[in-house]
C-alpha cells in the first residue's frame, strides 16, 4: 500500500466523520434533522457496515444476523440492570456477547456454503427468536421485552454511590443522558470508529484474503489457505458490530424485544446493504440512512398530504396523481421498497454506489474517455470506495 | 396411543402443506436452477384467489326484511341467492372447492408471467441475486395484496358438509372421543391427490420425461433439438399452480393474511433443504415428517421433557441434518454443491 492511497484513506475516514458529524445541520433541509431519527441511521449504519464485511467481501449471505442484534440488545439490557446505567459497560458487554454468540454460530453454520449457509443462519435466528419468546423467557422477558425497574441492582452504581432519584435511572455516560443530541453523538463517534476499522480491514491483507475467498474459494485452498478461520473471524467481527448496534439500540432507548431478531429484521439488513451498494465502504450506510429515512417520512404521507403537495396542479390531475401515488407512501411505504429493491438488484447489482460511480464517470469520460472503462477487471470496482 | 393418532393426523394436514409448497420450489430448483424466495408468496395469492372469489359470489344487496314490520329493517343478500334460490346459497357455500376452478388458470398465468418477465433474466447471476431478487418481488407481492385486502386475515368458511369434526376414533375402531375436523382430512386427501398427480406428469407423460431429463442434464437435452427452456415456463407455471391450490384449500384451515407466505416459505426452504435440493421425493417424503415431528414436539408429555422443543424442533431437525447428511435426506450428488 503506498502512502499516497493511505494518505486518500484517512482524508475520506475524516470526511466521513466530519459528514456525520454534521449530520444535524445539513439534513435539515429535509425534514430527517431530529435526534430520534439521526440515532437509527447510526445505529443502523452500524448493523449494515457489520453485514458487509462478511457479504460484502466473502460473498456468504446470512439471513440470520438480527440474532446477533437481538442478542447484543438483551446483553446490554443486563448490563444496564445488574451493573451500571452507564453505557459503556453496556455496549462492550453486548458486543462481547454477540462475538461469542456468533463464534458458536459461525463455527456450525460455515461448515456449509452457498445456499445451505443462508438457510443455516435462518434457522438459527429463527431458532433464538423463537426461545427468546418461549422457553427463555426469564432471561428476555418473552414478549413484553426486557425493561429497567427501580429495583435492579446495579452494583457498579451503587459501589459508586451514584442516586438514580425519583422515578426510572436513565442511561448515561458519565453524567450526560443518551438521549437526544447526546445519544446520536456517542452513536455517530461509534458508527465513525467502525467505519474506520472496516476500512482498514478492506485495505489489509485479511480483506484482501476475503474477497479472494468471495471470487475463488476453491483456489484458495488449492493455494493452501485454510479459509476457514478467515470466513469464521469475518463472521464473529460482523456478529459483533450487529451487537454494537444491538447495544446501541437500548442505550438510546431501554426496551430489548425478540421482534428483533425476526428474520424479517435479518431481511432489512440485507436489503440496506444491496441497496447502498455491498463491498463498498460507504455504500451500506448510505442504503442504511435512505431505507431509514423512507420509514419514518414516507409512512408519515398520506392522502392528504398529498392533495396538498400537488394543490396547484389543475384538479384532475392533481387527483390522478394522488390515487396514483397513494399505494406507495404511508402504509404502503413497504411497496415502493420492494419495487426499488427489484429494480436495484436487476439493474444495478453492485447498489447505488455503482450507480454514482457509473454517473462520474459518465460525466468525468465523456465519449473519448470510455475506452479505458471497456472492460474492467471484475473486482476492481470493489476494490475502489 | 389416541393422543398419538391425533398428533399425527395433526402434523400430516400441516406436513401436507409444506410437502406442496417444498414441491414447487424444488421443481423450480431442479428445472431452472432459481432459488425462488417468492414461492411463499404464490402460495398466499392462490389463498387470495380464494378470498377473492367468495367475496365475488358474496356480493350482496340490501333488501327490506320482511319479517320485522315495525321499522324498515334491511339485510344483506347475496346477488346468487336472490336469482337462483337455493342454488345460488350452495354455490356460495362450496366457493372454497369452487375456487380450484379459478385459481389453476389464474396461478399458471401469474407463473408464467413472473418466469418470462423476471426470473429468466437471473439464470445465470449468483444464487445470492437470485435470492435477493425474488425475495424483492415477494415483498412487492405481499404489499399489493395488503394494498388491496388490508392486513387483517379474512376467514373464509369451509363447505357446511364437511365443516364439522370427523369421529375418526369410530372409524378406525379405536374408541369414541377422537375427533378430527373434516376439513384437514379433506386437505390431507387434496394434498396427497395433488402430489400424485404431479408425480404421475413427470413420470407417465413424454412432457413429464422430457422435464425429468432437464432435470438432470439440460444441456444433452437442449442438444437433441427439445425447446428446453418453453418447456421450464410451463414447470414454473405448473409449481406456481401447486402452490396456489396449497394456499387456496387452506383458506378454512388458516384465514389468509398477507404475510402467510413468507411465514410458510421459510418452513418450506428448511423442508427442502432437509429433503435434499432437487429431489421431489425427498421434499414430499421431508414435509410430511417434519409436520408430523413438529405437531408431535407440542405435546404437553414431550414439552415436559425438553421445554420449548415446539418451537424450535424443525430448525433443529434442520442443523442436525444440514451438517451430518449435507445433502438432506434424498439429495443426489453434484446439486448445489458449491
Amino acid at each position: 500500500m503506498t502512502t499516497d492511497s493511505a494518505r486518500k484513506d484517512w482524508m475520506l475516514a475524516g470526511g466521513f466523520a466530519l459528514a456525520i458529524l454534521t449530520m444535524p445541520v445539513w439534513l435539515t433541509p429535509i425534514g430527517a434533522s431530529y435526534p430520534d431519527l439521526l440515532q437509527k441511521f447510526a445505529i443502523f449504519g452500524i448493523f449494515a457496515v457489520g453485514f458487509n464485511i462478511l457479504f460484502g467481501l466473502t460473498g456468504y449471505l446470512s439471513f440470520g444476523h438480527a440474532a446477533f442484534l437481538g442478542a447484543g440488545s438483551y446483553a446490554a439490557m443486563w448490563a444496564f440492570k445488574a451493573l451500571s446505567m452507564n453505557v459503556l459497560p453496556a455496549v462492550l458487554f453486548g458486543v462481547l456477547v454477540a462475538g461469542l454468540f456468533a463464534l458458536v454460530i459461525g463455527f456450525i453454520s460455515l461448515r456449509r456454503s452457498g445456499i445451505y449457509f443462508s438457510i443455516l443462519t435462518l434457522a438459527f435466528a429463527q431458532m433464538s427468536y423463537n426461545l427468546a419468546y418461549s422457553v427463555l423467557t426469564p432471561i428476555t422477558n418473552g414478549e413484553t421485552g426486557l425493561q429497567l425497574s427501580r429495583s435492579d441492582p446495579r452494583i457498579l452504581d451503587s459501589l459508586f454511590g451514584t442516586e438514580t432519584g425519583a422515578g426510572l435511572p436513565s442511561t448515561n455516560l458519565f453524567g450526560v443522558e443518551m438521549s437526544g443530541y447526546p445519544g446520536f453523538y456517542f452513536c455517530a463517534v461509534m458508527l465513525i470508529l467502525c467505519f474506520v476499522i472496516s476500512m482498514r480491514i478492506f485495505r489489509s491483507p485479511f480483506g484482501m484474503k476475503l474477497r479472494a475467498i468471495k471470487s475463488n474459494q476453491n483456489r484458495m485452498n488449492y493455494l493452501g489457505f485454510n479459509t476457514g478461520p478467515y470466513t469464521l473471524a469475518a463472521f464473529v467481527i460482523s456478529g459483533m458490530y450487529a451487537g454494537l448496534a444491538g447495544a446501541l439500540m437500548v442505550a438510546t432507548d431501554p426496551l430489548a424485544g425478540a421482534e428483533r431478531m425476526q428474520w424479517t429484521a435479518s431481511g432489512e439488513v440485507v436489503l440496506m446493504t444491496i441497496l447502498g451498494g455491498a463491498g463498498t465502504l460507504v455504500g451500506p450506510i448510505l442504503g442504511a440512512c435512505i431505507i431509514k429515512y423512507c420509514e419514518n417520512i414516507f409512512s408519515a404521507f398520506n392522502e392528504r398530504m398529498l392533495s396538498n403537495a400537488f394543490s396547484l396542479l389543475p384538479d384532475p390531475v392533481q387527483h390522478f396523481l394522488v390515487v396514483v401515488i397513494n399505494p406507495f407512501v404511508g402504509e404502503g411505504w413497504h411497496l415502493t421498497l420492494g419495487l426499488v429493491f427489484v429494480l436495484i438488484v436487476i439493474f444495478l447489482p453492485g447498489g447505488l454506489m455503482e450507480g454514482i460511480r457509473r454517473l462520474s464517470r459518465i460525466r468525468l469520460g465523456g465519449p473519448g474517455g470510455g475506452a479505458k472503462d471497456k472492460a474492467p477487471l471484475p473486482g476492481m470496482a470493489e476494490a475502489r470506495t | 396411543m389416541d393422543a398419538i393418532l391425533l398428533q399425527i393426523m395433526n402434523g400430516l394436514d400441516k406436513g401436507g402443506a409444506y410437502a406442496l409448497i417444498a414441491l414447487g420450489l424444488t421443481l423450480i430448483f431442479g428445472t431452472l436452477g432459481v432459488v425462488n424466495f417468492a414461492h411463499g408468496a404464490l402460495f398466499m395469492l392462490g389463498a387470495f384467489c380464494t378470498v377473492t372469489l367468495e367475496k365475488l359470489l358474496t356480493l350482496s344487496q340490501k333488501i327490506r326484511d320482511p319479517n320485522i314490520t315495525f321499522f324498515a329493517a334491511y339485510k344483506e343478500v347475496p346477488y346468487l341467492k336472490i336469482w337462483f334460490g337455493e342454488t345460488g346459497q350452495t354455490i356460495i357455500d362450496y366457493s372454497v372447492p369452487l375456487s380450484i376452478l379459478l385459481v389453476i388458470p389464474v396461478m399458471l398465468l401469474i407463473g408464467i408471467a413472473m418466469e418470462r418477465g423476471l426470473i429468466r433474466y437471473f439464470y445465470r447471476r449468483p444464487h445470492a441475486e437470485q435470492i435477493l431478487v425474488t425475495f424483492g418481488l415477494a415483498i412487492v407481492l405481499q404489499e399489493t395484496v395488503k394494498a388491496i385486502f388490508g392486513a387483517n386475515p379474512i376467514p373464509v368458511p369451509a363447505p357446511p358438509l364437511v365443516s364439522g369434526s370427523a369421529d375418526i376414533g369410530a372409524m378406525f375402531g379405536l374408541g369414541p372421543g377422537l375427533a378430527y375436523p373434516w376439513w384437514r382430512l379433506v386437505y390431507l386427501g387434496f394434498s396427497v391427490v395433488i402430489i400424485g398427480g404431479v408425480f404421475a406428469f413427470l413420470q407417465f407423460t413424454t412432457y413429464g420425461m422430457v422435464v425429468r431429463a432437464g432435470m438432470r442434464d439440460r444441456e444433452t437435452v437442449g442438444l437433441l433439438g427439445i425447446n428446453i427452456r418453453k418447456r421450464f415456463t410451463i414447470v414454473f407455471g405448473l409449481a406456481a399452480v401447486v402452490a396456489g391450490l396449497a394456499g387456496a384449500m387452506y383458506t378454512p384451515i388458516l384465514p389468509p393474511d398477507y404475510h402467510m407466505g413468507m411465514d410458510f416459505l421459510v418452513l418450506s426452504f428448511i423442508v427442502v433443504v432437509v429433503g435434499g435440493m432437487g429431489s421431489l421425493g425427498g421434499a414430499v417424503l421431508a414435509g410430511f415428517l417434519l409436520g408430523i415431528l413438529q405437531s408431535f414436539a407440542s405435546m404437553n408429555e414431550v414439552k415436559a421433557i425438553i421445554p420449548g422443543i415446539d418451537q424450535i424442533i424443525i430448525y433443529l431437525i434442520a442443523v442436525i441434518i444440514l451438517l451430518a447428511t449435507p445433502r438432506g435426506l434424498m439429495g443426489r450428488k453434484g446439486v448445489m454443491e458449491d
